[in-house]
């Protein structure tokens, strides 16, 4: 045996215990705390990627691009509201809250939407004058916090939307450091000034399905039956969830899927709590056709949603309607690497920065200090967020087009086949290439 | 003098009524007949009316109240003015959970008894309960003040922030972070005022009372303290 040259091998890394978690370990091991940052899961999970359009053919013919219709509006609201409301595009902003936000990133949000047609939504925090004065269409968001919470704003609002829970944090309440509470904020939500903010993960004056249904009423009756009222649930249980929302008096659903951003909650949450969207729209689609209401109860889906082939998809698998959150914030300039000095001086890199809930955001969104606030023009990023609305809404055009469709709500499962097996038996389309769904009996 | 009769007209008419009401109406005092329980009565009020309410009411009456007065002669259910912002709501028998809840301002007097969760979340208003309150109560109180005559059952101020919380016989046990404090003259004078407002004269002692708030340990959040929350 030649004792001087046995080949070396190379150091080798615990796929269970890998360098992440190894940090992880030592960081808690130094610090005694959980690691609370914004954003959704970055891990990766079985997602709208895991499926393909098959597009039009011999069986099928397709649209002409430019030159024949595919029509994108949608209305949300149609079951009991008396001013239901028109969308131009099924792309809604989701509800962000000011406070993780600053006032002029959610006036962007605002202008963006309205030039495109489409709704944005306020979040725990209230609703301020420049995301009422700049969006035509803006849902109320009615949290457990209820911070801000008032029926000037309910009446001023075109639809109220009653979160139960969100994607990255089914169960959990919200959370708001200290460092980003201003002076503005704190008054919006009564509280001293500097401490952290936590919202409730319940609600504090119902409880259960049957205290939903009234809690609906009351918000009806408040409003003299006018708004359209939405339940917003994390995904976790969708079959049963949708059902009691709908049971519940719901005019709409929203389903946020575990891939959804936060402004600020614990790692392990946002990576261990729910289920990816992909796996949860079959299921809220199946409730609401058991219950003979799909269509007439519309159906917004969210979590990880990017591009028109994502909302295309969505809708194929029985959505009405797509809500998007960080794809909106990186249109309006988050983690722009034209700013990678300063994230790598807060310890990041352009694309991971996600200690949102520090304040400290180089890119002017996520915070509320006025110097950092200023970098961002609510008016050129409204507009940014609007041209890329406008990609989104195209490109979902393109794929149903080709698949010979001339709504996008013509969009259909039959439309879609998988790639993996995960995938075909979350989404319930065959395995490309074959005509089996995995649990699927015939 | 308008009077509803609740056997004859839908809940959803009568609020409808209430709210088409002008700022200058000179109907300004409205009596409800037969209100059987029935949930979100005289809700979203906002003019400066009296409401009177003869019988029970369900959830939610005179939720998020601005300006009205609202008076019900007998119980209400869960979350009787949830939200108020201003004005009055006075319960002549007991309330079930959460009564005032989130409420940001005006005034909530409870003859009888309050439920569990009595001024959870309270964001400004000021509640006095004559009887006892159960459980819970008072969590995460932001801001306002709790006046109760007879005892606080467990866990009273449970993570309270600055609301301010008087009662007069005992509790149970307090919450997270809720600790007595001293009653000072300030606070005296204040009690004073509540009670006033809420018609009870010098019988009742502001000396009698003890005081509750917030021991703001937990405002920010601290290793050591994970053990309470
Ligand atoms: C900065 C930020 C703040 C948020 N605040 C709220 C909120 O106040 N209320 C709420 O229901 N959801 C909130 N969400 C979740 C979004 O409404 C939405 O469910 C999610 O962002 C959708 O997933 P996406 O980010 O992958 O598009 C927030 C999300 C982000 C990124």
């Amino acid at each position: 045996m030649d004792l001087e040259n046995i080949p070396q091998t190379l150091p080798r890394f615990s796929a269970t215990f890998d360098p992440h978690t190894l940090a992880e370990i030592r960081r808690a091991a130094a610090t005694g705390i959980y690691d609370i940052r914004g954003g959704g899961t970055k891990r990766k999970l079985p997602h709208f990627d895991d499926l393909l359009f098959l597009g039009a053919s011999v069986s099928r013919y397709p649209l002409e691009g430019y030159r024949e219709k595919c029509a994108t509006d949608v209305w949300l609201g149609t079951r009991f509201a008396k001013k239901p409301i028109h969308l131009k595009t099924p792309v809604t902003i989701a509800g962000m809250s000011f406070g993780a936000l600053s006032g002029a990133a959610k006036e962007a949000l605002g202008r963006g939407a309205t030039i495109a047609g489409t709704s944005t939504t306020t979040g725990d925090g209230g609703m301020t004058p420049e995301e009422r004065g700049q969006s035509q269409t803006l849902i109320y968001q009615y949290l457990p916090s209820r911070y801000g919470m008032n029926p000037d704003d309910l009446r001023r609002a075109d639809a109220i939307e009653v979160v139960v829970g969100q994607g990255a944090k089914p169960g959990g309440g919200g959370m708001l450091l200290g460092q980003k509470i201003s002076d503005r904020v704190a008054m919006m939500r009564n509280l001293p000034k500097g401490i952290d903010q936590r919202s409730a993960c319940r609600h504090p004056d119902w409880t259960g399905p049957d205290d939903l249904e009234i809690k609906i009423e009351e918000l009806r009756e408040i409003t003299d039956w006018e708004k359209p009222i939405y339940v917003k649930v994390g995904a976790t249980r969708p079959y049963y969830d949708v059902a009691l929302a709908v049971k519940s008096g719901a005019d709409v659903v929203v389903l946020d899927g575990m891939q959804g951003g936060t402004a600020a909650t614990q790692d392990v949450f946002i990576e261990h709590v729910g289920i990816p969207i992909l796996a949860a729209i079959r299921p809220a689609v199946k409730a609401l056709q058991d219950l003979g209401m799909h269509r007439k109860v519309q159906l917004i889906v969210s979590g990880g949603i990017r591009s028109g082939a994502d909302v295309a998809k969505a809708l194929a698998l029985g959505a009405d309607a797509v809500a998007i959150g960080t794809a909106a914030l990186v249109a309006l300039g988050d983690n722009d690497p034209a700013y990678e000095e300063e994230y790598r001086k807060l310890g990041s890199t352009a694309g991971a920065y996600d200690d949102w809930q520090e304040g400290r955001d180089p890119a002017g969104i996520t915070t509320q200090d006025p110097e950092l606030a200023a970098r961002l023009d609510p008016v050129q990023a409204g507009r940014r967020l609007a041209n890329y609305l406008s990609v989104l809404t195209l490109e979902a055009q393109t794929i149903a087009r080709a698949c010979g469709k001339s709504h996008l709500h013509n969009l259909e499962p039959e439309d879609l086949v998988a790639l993996t097996l995960e995938a075909s038996a979350m989404a319930g389309v065959p395995l490309a290439g074959t005509n089996w769904i995995p649990g699927q009996t015939f | 003098m308008p009077v509803v009769d609740l056997a004859e007209t839908t809940k959803r008419d009568l609020n409808a009524q209430l709210h088409a009401l002008p700022a200058d109406t000179n109907a300004t005092h409205w009596t409800v007949e037969n209100s059987e329980g029935q949930h979100a009565l005289a809700v979203g009020l906002d003019v400066p009316i009296t409401v009177e309410i003869n019988g029970h009411a369900g959830y939610y009456c005179a939720g998020m109240n601005k300006q009205a007065t609202v008076v019900v002669d007998g119980n209400v259910g869960v979350g009787v003015a949830e939200n108020m912002l201003s004005g009055k709501v006075h319960v002549k028998g007991d309330a079930s959970q959460s009564a005032g809840a989130t409420a940001h301002g005006g005034l909530l007097v409870i003859d009888g008894d309050a439920s569990a969760r009595c001024g959870i979340s309270m964001k400004g208003v000021d509640i006095v309960v004559k009887g006892s309150i159960g459980a819970m109560s008072a969590f995460m109180a932001q801001s306002g003040n709790l006046v109760v005559l007879g005892d606080a059952g467990d866990a009273l101020g449970d993570s309270i922030y600055e609301a301010r919380l008087y009662v007069r016989g005992t509790v149970k046990s307090l919450g997270a972070d809720c600790i007595e404090k001293e009653l000072r003259d300030e606070h005296k004078a204040d009690l004073r005022r509540l009670l006033d407002a809420a018609g009870l004269d010098e019988t009742v002692s502001v000396a009698d009372f003890r005081r509750y708030g917030s021991a703001r340990g937990l405002y920010n959040f601290h290793v050591d303290n994970s053990s309470a929350y």
